[in-house]
């Protein structure tokens, strides 16, 4: 009888074929369009910038790309750019957006998770409204907004509130304004999915324990929602990180983040070596903040 | 037990168009065990919530040691509460979730360490303070969320069903040992649940509630022996009810004549009369046997029954025949449950419960066998609805 219950080896390995064959598509997806280009990009991160061969690139072994990059100083190229301000603005603006996002996003999150379930659906779809129009077209719209002869200038010029139209645009608070516009939706959904879990008797617990609103919030509600918060701001700190379109549209050169820089690599500068290895330093900062996240994901387990 | 700890008066809630709390005015003195005993959704937890401060009334007054606690917030009340289903702060270990109240309140931590040692103790689980809920059985969560609410030494616990996410045997041996530590500490609890049974066991007084509205407040005794509404009536326990015309029989004997021409007799001096009115009878109070009164001599039931229960029911159909209601039934369902058996019988088309003691294993009951059922006239209980007495037997 129990003979039968055990399943021959023969089946198990037909399961595992099974189901190999059904994620090979994904697989060989991921292959094709993720490993390899980054593999090109990691050979090419090594080799050394020709603009008189084919590729722009030389296929010479050198460490100058990484090394410009942690001592600027050090590079032999006559149009020098200072790498150091365009990191810390960039971690610094993805500090930023991400506290601003949490700060909104939290108040919003908690105000949805606890609507009628109607209510509850009809704000979840406005918070995601936003994606189905694209994202160009958007920051577009925020240009119209911000511009000098723009819809919040010709509001307050027009009401006699500042006689000379602010300049709002092309500065890091139009970036940023961007960012947040952008990224919040990233922060209130795995929020609202971590404030919705927190048994709202619990905070009736707290205050018939002598809490007032705000103790427990501070020792309830916030310690319980920890794994939204989490979650939410590596959604906008990581994005953010690499944003492109947002400082390039809103913050012109004076604003230039990451992505910028490494799109003038590419694209203007056509030294792709230098490019990758920023992508590569870049990919790097990320998966230090994601490993650290899921160290922490298991301690909470 | 001393005087009133909380008083309601005329206190009303409602959600939208439901009614959860309609007009309720009661008392509950100062030390006692009070159960609000009533069907899910009858306001019960409403109630409760009201004097934890988690709802507020829309009118009445709710008082504390006196003092009109309407707009109190919970955490200024002197009262704590053991919620349904513990609610235990997942993310705090044990002793972080009996200290909470404490802290809140700025106690020293010397002070919180040896109240919460002691609140472990007297549930029981000492030594469990660097678990996490995660790790307790339901029992144990159950005790964790007393001691965290007993650790304040509120002047009132409130209990929301505390009991009823547990299993029979635990919530039986729960009873007892709430009951005994209410006794112990001397505060005042007042304890929400739909279980009658265990509002019988535990409380000191029951305030029975159907749809937003006290129907009775008394002893356990009170409630199960004379229920003032049909609703309590077949809430606490079984009942078998009947309607009619009540007019004045022989001496203080009243005769209720249903409309299907039953003649039940009770006693009441209190009553005007002539008048409609329904009465009670508990199964337990009617006997069945199969023997009639003017046969007894011609069978000798003594060779057959019980000797000990014959003589106690033909003393009680000879000492005062007119004090007797008797009955001659059909027997249409016989449930045997050990100590007792439980019969359906119809008369006139109507069905009744006899609960009868086994008492004779050489009794054979048969269904639609012709049985006899008998009950004292002293067991039949007049319910007072709709001011049916003259004088006012209200609370």
């Amino acid at each position: 009888m129990y003979k039968s219950l055990d399943p021959p080896k023969r089946r198990i390995w037909g399961r595992k074929f099974a189901a190999g064959l059904l994620i090979s598509p994904a697989l060989f997806w991921l292959l094709l369009f993720f490993l390899i280009p980054l593999g090109i990009l990691l050979i090419y991160s090594f080799c050394q910038p020709d603009t008189s061969a084919p590729r722009g690139v030389s296929w010479y072994f050198t460490f100058d790309n990484y090394l410009k990059v942690l001592n600027p100083k050090w590079s032999s190229e006559p149009e020098f750019v200072d790498l150091k301000p365009i990191f810390v603005r960039s971690i610094w603006l993805a500090i930023v957006n991400t506290a601003i996002c949490l700060i909104i996003g939290y108040p919003m999150a908690y105000y949805i998770s606890r609507r009628s379930p109607g209510v509850k659906n009809i704000l979840l779809i406005l918070v995601i409204l936003p994606f189905w129009t694209n994202f160009l077209v958007r920051t577009y719209a925020w240009i119209i907004i911000l511009r000098e002869g723009g819809v919040v200038n010709t509001i307050l010029t027009g009401s006699g509130l500042i006689k000379e139209p602010l300049q709002l645009i092309l500065t890091k608070k139009a970036v940023i304004i961007g960012l947040v516009y952008g990224y919040l939706p990233f922060m209130i959904l795995p929020l609202y999915a971590s404030i919705e879990k927190v048994n709202p008797s619990l905070l009736e617990v707290a205050y018939d324990l002598g809490a007032n609103r705000f103790q427990a919030f501070l020792r309830v509600m916030l310690p319980l929602t920890v794994p939204g918060i989490v979650a939410g701001s590596i959604l906008v700190f990581v994005p953010t990180l690499g944003a492109y379109i947002t400082p390039d549209m809103l913050g012109g050169a004076k604003v230039m983040m990451i992505g910028n820089l490494i799109r003038g690599q590419y694209v203007t500068m056509r030294n792709w070596p230098f490019g990758s290895a920023l992508s590569f330093i870049l990919l790097v900062v990320v998966l230090a903040v994601l490993f650290l996240y899921s160290k922490y994901g298991i301690e909470e387990k | 037990m001393g005087e009133a700890i909380v008083r309601l008066d005329d206190v009303v809630k409602r959600f939208g168009p439901v009614v959860a709390i309609d007009h309720v005015s009661i008392e509950v003195l100062a030390g006692e065990f009070f159960s609000v005993l009533g069907p899910s959704g009858c306001g019960k937890t409403t109630l409760l919530r009201s004097i934890a401060g988690l709802e507020e009334p829309d009118s009445g007054s709710i008082y504390l040691n006196g003092r009109l606690i309407n707009h109190t917030p919970p955490y200024q009340r002197d009262v704590n509460t053991v919620f349904q289903n513990y609610a235990l702060f997942p993310h705090m270990n044990v002793y972080e979730n009996i200290a909470f109240g404490l802290k809140m309140k700025g106690a020293k931590k010397s002070s919180i360490d040896e109240k919460v040692h002691n609140a472990l103790e007297m549930v029981g689980l000492p030594g469990m303070g660097s678990r996490k809920p995660s790790q307790l059985s339901g029992g144990q969560q159950q005790r964790i969320a007393l001691a965290r609410a007993l650790v304040n030494e509120p002047s009132v616990l409130l209990l929301d069903e505390p009991l009823g996410a547990l299993d029979l045997k635990l919530r039986k041996q729960m009873q007892i040992e709430l009951k005994s530590l209410q006794k112990r500490l001397g505060i005042t609890f007042i304890h929400v649940t739909h279980d009658q049974e265990e509002s019988l066991t535990m409380s000191d007084r029951i305030a029975i509630m159907c749809a937003g509205k006290i129907e009775q407040v008394g002893s356990p005794s009170e409630v199960y022996e004379e229920p003032r509404t049909e609703f309590v009536a077949n809430f606490i326990g079984i009942s078998n009810l009947f309607s009619g015309h009540l007019r004045s029989g022989s001496d203080s004997v009243l005769i209720l004549t249903t409309p299907d021409g039953l003649e039940i007799k009770c006693l009441s001096d209190e009553i005007s009369l002539p008048q409609t009115a329904t009465v009670m009878v508990r199964p337990e109070k009617i006997r069945i046997t199969p023997y009639e009164p003017e046969s007894q001599a011609l069978e000798s039931p003594r060779t057959r029954g019980s000797e000990q229960r014959v003589q106690a029911f033909e003393k009680s159909l000879t000492s005062a025949p007119g004090d007797v209601n008797f009955f001659r039934v059909r027997i249409e369902e016989i449930v045997y449950l050990g100590t007792v058996i439980q019969f359906i019988v119809n008369i006139n088309d109507r069905r009744l419960v006899v609960l009868e003691k086994n008492y004779d294993k050489t009794l054979e009951f048969r269904i639609n066998q012709e049985f006899f059922i008998s009950w004292d006239v002293s067991s039949t209980v007049i319910l007072p609805e709709k001011g049916i007495f003259a004088k006012a037997k209200d609370v």
